[in-house]
């Protein structure tokens, strides 16, 4: 048996308030490709940043090669031969690829020389991208396509891909495959960090599970299943939701030829957008991050009111002049994906984080915008916290002091307490972990069976399928026409993600023409 | 080896203990500089921290300096906690002055004790003038509030000296840039014989009450503070970020035009080149250091007024400059500054052995 390229032993890595990991270990073989995963905060993330050399383990040994290394910076880290994708870019928008590329390699290089390699390696793995673009008019695949080649130009023994898949079409993940099953062909190691089952068991062929900072289990993906790697990545498997048949009541939103340029230079532009949300019925508007949905939420939630008169309408009434209270007021209740910042006050309490969107606990309203009863208002917060379950110490415990996935719920839950008529959520579950996300998705799901109407703006196709009746897409700022999720694969929702479905609507609209004309006949 | 490390929550004793610990580094620092001075310390610190309360004549020059730096801030904490940065108190401060000592010179022998209202009244008014430039430029044309706001305190320092150089001069003043002194009725009533403790101290006091219920019982409160706190978050709650910025900008403005006009109508009692005496920017201390909380203001102010005295008692007394009071002001910052450290970190001790 060769020797492993990188192994790790008993690793741990504490902070002031939890043990991110505990004794874990992970040996990788050359030519091998290794899942990590684990859900959001099961420590993969900074098990990553250790092998990266940009935070130093508090115990435990690194091995790359057969020698005991200690790594201090990522400049050694890619000195040894370790290469990392992470999941935000680091990219400059304002220069081009080849200036990007060429900021992160040796200096005795020149422009012109890195252009070329870059259209070596780009030609060599099928990575089609222009050296000359500018960053900022790239797509998100193409963005991490800059990043890979980035990568690879180093000539890595060992890559590392931090939830890789995350902001790319179905269509894109394929092709992230076919590079990455060649590189690893060609002998160099992968450790592909997600929690997305179905993608592990296809590329991988080891897996280490993490669960609470502390290693569950090592298995080979292709021999297991989604419910045995589920089991061991949360200890269970996901409840099973209930979608009950009902028929849509009266149009709650109706949003029409909606068109706004946007607000700052690297925004998208909307263009022409128009869809429905009836009581009763949830709809779901899929899309890679980045083109549009940000502008639009900003525009039905009333945080941007420069809407044409008449775009967009709660019921009957066109709100397009009113501001977010006033929306409110007339049962929009919006959960942004920030929660810290916006969604919630990080440094004010639970119980005041109430105020930004309910009145209940406000007397004499037309005295400096009225007085605050904080006794109700604790109770209110107690309230909620114990109706969603919400892991906290009380009404008083400051916003920034809960986990994700426990805020995500309180707020949440402050928006559905409030018996909203329409309810407008975006990436309800983003960061939130399993256990957690299928409690709020049931939540969305009874307040549709209530007669709510529910737009969910998300990037998780598996979420939109498992919640939707309806799905839109978004694509550079324009929206596709909708589909019953009945009807609808992750293929063709993929195609739409990229923009394309154009011809589609062309040929339908072609078949109507059709069909109007042999019914005239 | 010590190493400092982030707390998960801040700790609540050092929230508390930082300002007391502070304090008392200002002391013995203080106390080396006046041995570097080559003075006795213990009489040196006895100049600010004994001589200012020794009497009840002291303790009331302590709250006559006290209560101008305490409304001053009261308005500065609501400016501060809605991030609107405005380091022009002083100059909200010499308006209202020159608007109270203008109403204050209309007066003749024959005017009735109720015209110190109008004056009051009317320094509230000059503040909120002054402060409303400072808003309008950073609402209309998001002009940066911070340096609009420190420009005007020159400006408001040049109509003053203009003032009491030209139209409203003493004619009977020796040509001294000042008016005449104000008629005996305009002066701000005085709470007992001998000293110069006069009402003000219970608008400062009443002001400590209002502040607190604005921002901790109303609604407006509220929304101004998450302005400050989290700006996207008052955008999503569908708070007014530009009524935000008057209302804080306004109410500091009027805080400081008041505390003008009860200092020309109350102890100076004319209008002179020497009214701007610094408290708009020492009233920025007291904020910070009361923690930007009504009641820790009232400690704070206290605290800075006492170093103004110390002060000029070190200079006359012990032949020190005047400056002096400067000097303690800084360290009793920058101590503050160092110690909030420790609010969100801790210290460590780390095993040798390990890298």
């Amino acid at each position: 048996m060769s020797t492993p390229r990188l192994q790790l032993t008993g690793i741990t890595k504490r902070y002031p308030s939890v043990v991110a990991n505990s004794d874990v270990s992970l040996t990788v073989m050359p030519g091998e490709t290794h899942a990590v995963l684990g859900e959001n905060g099961a420590g993969k993330s900074t098990l990553m940043k250790i092998i990266y050399g940009s935070v130093k383990p508090d115990a435990g040994s690194v091995m790359f090669n057969g020698q005991t290394v200690t790594i201090a910076n990522p400049q050694e880290a890619r000195a040894l031969g370790l290469s990392m994708v992470f999941q935000h870019f680091s990219l400059f928008d304002t220069l081009t690829v080849a200036e990007n590329v060429w900021l992160g390699l040796s200096k005795t290089l020149t422009l012109a020389q890195v252009t070329r390699s870059i259209e070596v390696k780009a030609a060599e793995y099928g990575l089609d991208i222009d050296p000359a673009r500018p960053v900022h008019t790239l797509s998100v695949g193409e963005m991490q396509r800059v990043e890979i080649i980035r990568a690879l130009l180093t000539h890595p023994q060992l890559l590392i891909l931090d939830e890789p898949t995350s902001v790319l079409t179905p269509q894109a993940v394929e092709k992230l495959f076919v590079v990455l099953k060649k590189l690893a062909s060609e002998g160099c190691s992968i450790l592909y960090i997600s929690h997305k089952l179905h993608e592990i068991r296809e590329l991988c062929t080891a897996c280490t599970v993490l669960r609470g900072g502390k290693v569950t289990g090592v298995c080979n993906p292709q021999q297991e299943s989604n419910a045995s790697l589920s089991r061991l990545m949360i200890g269970a498997e996901p409840p099973q939701l209930h979608h009950r048949e009902q028929d849509p009541g009266p149009s709650q939103l109706r949003v029409s030829g909606l068109t706004l340029p946007r607000a700052d230079q690297f925004g998208v532009n909307l263009e022409n957008i128009s869809f429905e949300v009836r009581s009763g019925e949830v709809v779901g508007i899929a899309g890679v991050s980045g083109n549009g949905q940000k502008e639009l939420q900003r525009a039905l939630s009333g945080e941007d009111t420069r809407a044409a008169r008449g775009s967009v309408r709660i019921g009957r009434t066109d709100v397009t002049a009113l501001h977010p209270g006033q929306r409110r007021a007339m049962g929009l209740h919006f959960v942004p994906e920030e929660r810290l910042g916006r969604g919630a006050v990080p440094t004010l309490s639970l119980a005041h984080n109430l105020l930004l969107t309910r009145q209940e606990s406000i007397a004499w309203p037309k005295l400096m915008g009225g007085w605050i009863r904080v006794s109700q208002l604790e109770a209110k917060a107690a309230d909620i916290i114990a109706r969603f379950n919400v892991k906290a110490g009380g009404p008083r415990s400051l916003a920034r002091s809960l986990s994700g996935g426990n805020l995500q719920k309180f707020i949440v839950g402050r928006e559905i307490d409030a018996n909203p008529k329409l309810f407008v959520v975006s990436q309800p579950t983003w960061g939130v972990d399993v256990g957690a996300a299928s409690q709020i998705r049931a939540a969305i799901l009874a307040l549709r069976d209530a007669g709510c109407a529910v737009l969910v703006i998300s990037e998780e196709l598996d979420e939109l399928f498992e919640v939707c009746d309806r799905l839109h897409v978004i694509a550079r700022g324009q929206l596709s026409p909708s589909v019953p999720v009945a009807e609808a694969t992750v293929e063709k929702i993929g195609e739409w993600m990229s923009g394309l479905w154009d011809d589609e609507v062309q040929a339908r609209l072609a078949q109507m023409d059709q069909e109007a004309v042999h019914a005239q006949a | 080896m010590l190493k400092l490390e982030a707390r998960p929550e801040p700790s609540r004793f050092w929230t508390y203990a930082s300002p007391v610990l502070a304090l008392m580094t200002t002391v013995i620092i203080g106390a080396l500089l006046f041995s570097a001075l080559g003075k006795n310390p213990v009489k040196g610190l006895e100049m600010f921290f004994w001589q200012p309360i020794s009497s009840a004549y002291a303790v009331g020059e302590l709250l006559v300096k006290a209560t101008p730096l305490l409304i001053i801030a009261l308005g500065l904490a609501v400016c501060f906690r809605s991030n609107v940065w405005n380091i022009g108190a002083e100059g909200q401060y010499i308006m209202g002055a020159i608007f109270a000592g203008g109403v204050a010179l209309l007066a003749g022998p024959g005017t009735s004790a109720w015209i110190v209202l109008p004056i009051l009244l009317a320094g509230v008014f000059g503040g909120v003038v002054w402060a409303s430039v400072t808003a309008l430029l950073r609402d209309r044309f998001h002009a940066n509030e911070i340096l609009v706001s420190l420009m005007l305190v020159y400006v408001a320092v040049q109509c003053l000296s203009f003032l009491v150089s030209g139209p409203w001069k003493d004619p009977m003043g020796f040509n001294f840039p000042q008016t005449k002194t104000f008629e005996a009725m305009t002066r701000i009533p005085r709470l007992f014989n001998g000293s110069r403790v006069n009402i003000g101290i219970f608008l400062a006091l009443l002001g400590v009450v209002g502040l607190w219920v604005f921002l901790f019982r109303t609604r407006a409160g509220f929304a101004l503070q998450v302005g400050g706190l989290a700006p996207a978050a008052s955008r999503y709650a569908g708070f007014s970020s530009s009524r935000a910025l008057w209302s804080a900008l306004l109410i500091s403005g009027g805080a400081a035009g008041l505390a003008g006009a009860l200092e020309v109508a109350g102890p100076i009692g004319q209008l002179t080149i020497y009214v701007p005496a610094g408290y708009g920017f020492a009233a920025i201390i007291v904020a910070f250091v009361g923690r930007l909380h009504p009641m820790g203001m009232v400690l704070s102010a206290i605290l800075m007024s006492m170093f103004y005295i110390g002060g000029e008692m070190a200079q006359s007394r012990l032949g020190l400059t005047k400056s002096l009071t400067g000097v303690f002001q800084g360290l009793l910052l920058f101590s503050l500054l160092a110690c909030d450290t420790l609010v969100n970190y801790r210290w460590v001790h780390r095993m040798k052995g390990r890298t």
